[in-house]
């Protein structure tokens, strides 16, 4: 189990004061204008020294996606925006940091800025987040008044202006260019790349999109050294994370731990375990609910980190673990999700505007049992077509839970229509 | 895709507060020049709060505020869903019902709504109260929750949600935050990390 020293976000439950002098007794802005002096190339390097992985989803290499911000862009402007969009189901980690720990994020724009040569930073965080919002802007205020923010901010030479915004309830607004459209006032619909945001992003001026947590990462990173960094977890898959748990434990939570810890450890460890004991666990969920559920046999053993999940074609995602126990109706949790992807689809790709309909459609026939057995193979059939098929991954994420249901729980689903058939039977 | 349309019934016509003028004076300027239509979103948001929903003349307001076209305002008012696009109550309950909420018992809060306000979209008879159910608002370690207004109310049951909803509808002060006394998202009863002392000063 990961040690509390080596815990990046002390305030990760508020029991400390969120205010700038709390976060400075905890650490934060500590000698940031030397590091900042160590130079871009250094920040850069050590960045993807520490082999952090993006904290958002797709768990791209932050300090590799630091370095594609063009080094000459003709006097265009460059932007760091911070996504702070979190609306992935399960997920409820970057609301802890803005509202209690939110020095860390700011400090972190700052380098971050710095290292891709941003002079200005906008945080965009999901329009539901009215509190949080309220305490980072109370945040960023503290630190303009502190001159850590501004011209010359924090004595490090570089003027910086970091701003926050929002949105108003859009989960494909977390997708990094519906993101950027909707900072410039249009709806949140994804654009195609190339050009990706790194040449082309907001305002047509280069952008680095990065999520809150990778973001506030980096100040404690480079202050103890990328080799502390990668010494925690396992190769590839190094550091800290903030866990999610929801769902049947007897203690849901957010924790930060180890990458790499095993499931088990997770939910026996910080949650309680599970509601009715480990023997009651049916399915988690171990990264929001894009990604495919895994059943107990898998459960019992797996580790928490981007490789060993994608290895049982699973992934960890936002590291947001939905547990189910074995009083879950599988196919009524899978087509809830079904239903949030059909109302969350921006409706620019047909695939996914028609596809999440349809799947949604089916697995309500599903949970009635009301479906025909080939209504299975069918719908499987049509989430591949919907996968990889659609300019954003909201098609792939719509199409992955219903494969893990398939996958694993075939029979579940199989039965659930035989019940239904011998009801009407029955009734007869 | 969730279908949305413009309420039958508009007023007359909208105007910013001169408080709400010169804050949105303030948003604007977070934008470079010529990138106005940016805060849209947060001019929007602020136009509902003063009217407690988004009219059409709003949006046209906000549109000739921002010197944008009015369809384009109105694909933004259209798309996010946090715009109300006619009157709710004075109470605007949205429930969670994805399921990380539903797993924790979101059924029960939503017969807790039908219960104390009535059916979903409907503002109550006396106009305190109404819901509706929305998608993940992301405090799912904290589930069931709704939002009210601005605020959350985390680890409901259906008791604590009607016992909410009634305080609210009667003007009795209400707690914020986790309904079972717990701080943040941290484990019920105990903490299992951050249990070193560490400096950064208590509450």
């Amino acid at each position: 189990m990961l040690k509390d020293e080596d815990r990046i976000f002390t305030n990760l439950y508020g029991r400390g004061t969120p205010g700038l002098k709390g976060a400075q007794m905890r650490g934060d802005w500590d000698g940031t204008a030397a590091l900042i002096e160590k130079g871009r190339d250094w920040i850069i390097d050590e960045m993807k020294k520490s082999g952090l992985r993006g904290r958002g989803g797709a768990g791209f290499p932050t300090g590799l996606k630091w370095s594609f911000m063009p080094k000459d862009s003709g006097g265009r402007p460059h932007y760091l925006v911070v996504n702070a969009d979190e609306s992935e189901p399960g997920t409820c980690k970057d609301r802890e940091i803005m509202r209690y720990d939110p020095q860390k994020l700011i400090e972190g724009c700052l380098i971050a800025s710095f290292a891709m040569q941003a002079h200005v930073c906008y945080i965009y965080v999901r329009g539901e987040f009215i509190a949080e919002r309220v305490a980072l802007q109370k945040a960023v205020d503290e630190a303009y008044a502190a001159g850590l923010l501004g011209k010359n901010a924090a004595g490090s030479g570089w003027d910086f202006d970091l701003y926050v915004h929002h949105g108003a309830g859009a989960y494909i607004c977390g997708e990094e260019t519906a993101l950027l459209e909707s900072l410039e006032g249009k709806k949140g619909m994804p654009r195609l790349k190339p050009p990706f945001p790194a040449n082309m992003g907001l305002y047509g001026a280069p952008t680095t999109v990065n999520n809150v947590e990778s973001i506030a990462v980096a100040p404690t990173i480079l202050r103890r050294g990328a080799t502390w960094f990668a010494g925690l977890g396992r190769p590839n898959n190094t550091g800290t994370k903030i866990f999610s748990i929801s769902g049947h434990v007897n203690k849901p939570c957010n924790v930060e731990e180890e990458m790499g810890i095993s499931l088990r450890e997770l939910i026996d460890k910080h949650c309680g375990g599970v509601r009715g004991g480990w023997d009651n666990l049916l399915a988690v969920i171990p990264g929001g609910s894009s990604v495919p559920m895994l059943p107990k046999s898998i459960c019992d053993d797996v580790l928490m980190d981007f490789d060993s999940l994608k290895a049982v074609q699973s992934g960890l995602g936002t590291a947001a673990v939905i547990v189910m126990d074995k009083s879950t109706d599988l196919i009524k949790a899978i087509a809830r999700l079904a239903a949030f992807y059909k109302h969350e689809s921006c409706g620019q790709c047909t695939p996914c505007r028609e596809g999440t309909g349809w799947m949604w459609r089916v697995m309500e026939r599903l949970v009635s049992g009301e479906a025909a057995v080939e209504e299975i193979d069918m719908l499987l059939d049509v989430t591949k077509r919907v996968e990889g098929h659609t300019i954003c991954a909201l098609g792939d994420a719509a199409a992955w839970p219903i494969q893990g249901l398939i996958r694993h729980f075939r029979p579940v689903l199989e039965e659930r229509i035989s019940a239904h058939r011998r009801h009407l039977a029955a009734a007869e | 895709m969730s279908v949305r349309r413009l309420s039958a019934k508009q007023p007359a016509s909208f105007a910013f507060s001169p408080e709400n003028a010169e804050w949105a004076k303030g948003q604007i300027a977070k934008y470079p020049e010529g990138r106005q239509a940016s805060a849209i979103i947060p001019l929007f948001w602020q136009a509902q709060k003063q009217e407690g929903w988004l009219s059409e003349p709003a949006i046209r307001f906000v549109a000739d505020m921002l010197k944008m076209d009015y369809i384009r305002a109105l694909e933004v008012a259209t798309f996010y869903t946090m715009f109300n696009l006619s009157p709710v109550g004075e109470h605007f309950v949205q429930l969670c019902g994805t399921t990380p909420c539903w797993l924790r018992g979101s059924d029960d809060i939503k017969a807790a709504c039908n219960k104390h306000i009535g059916p979903e979209g409907q503002v109550s008879a006396d106009g305190k109260l109404s819901w509706i159910e929305v998608e993940c608002l992301g405090a799912c370690a904290n589930a069931p929750m709704v939002q009210i207004n601005d605020d959350y109310y985390e680890d409901l049951d259906g008791a604590s949600m009607g016992q909410l909803l009634e305080d609210l509808r009667n003007g009795k002060p209400v707690k914020i935050g986790s309904q079972t006394g717990r701080t943040g998202s941290e484990p019920i009863d105990g903490l299992t990390s951050l249990t070193t002392p560490i400096s950064g000063g208590g509450k």
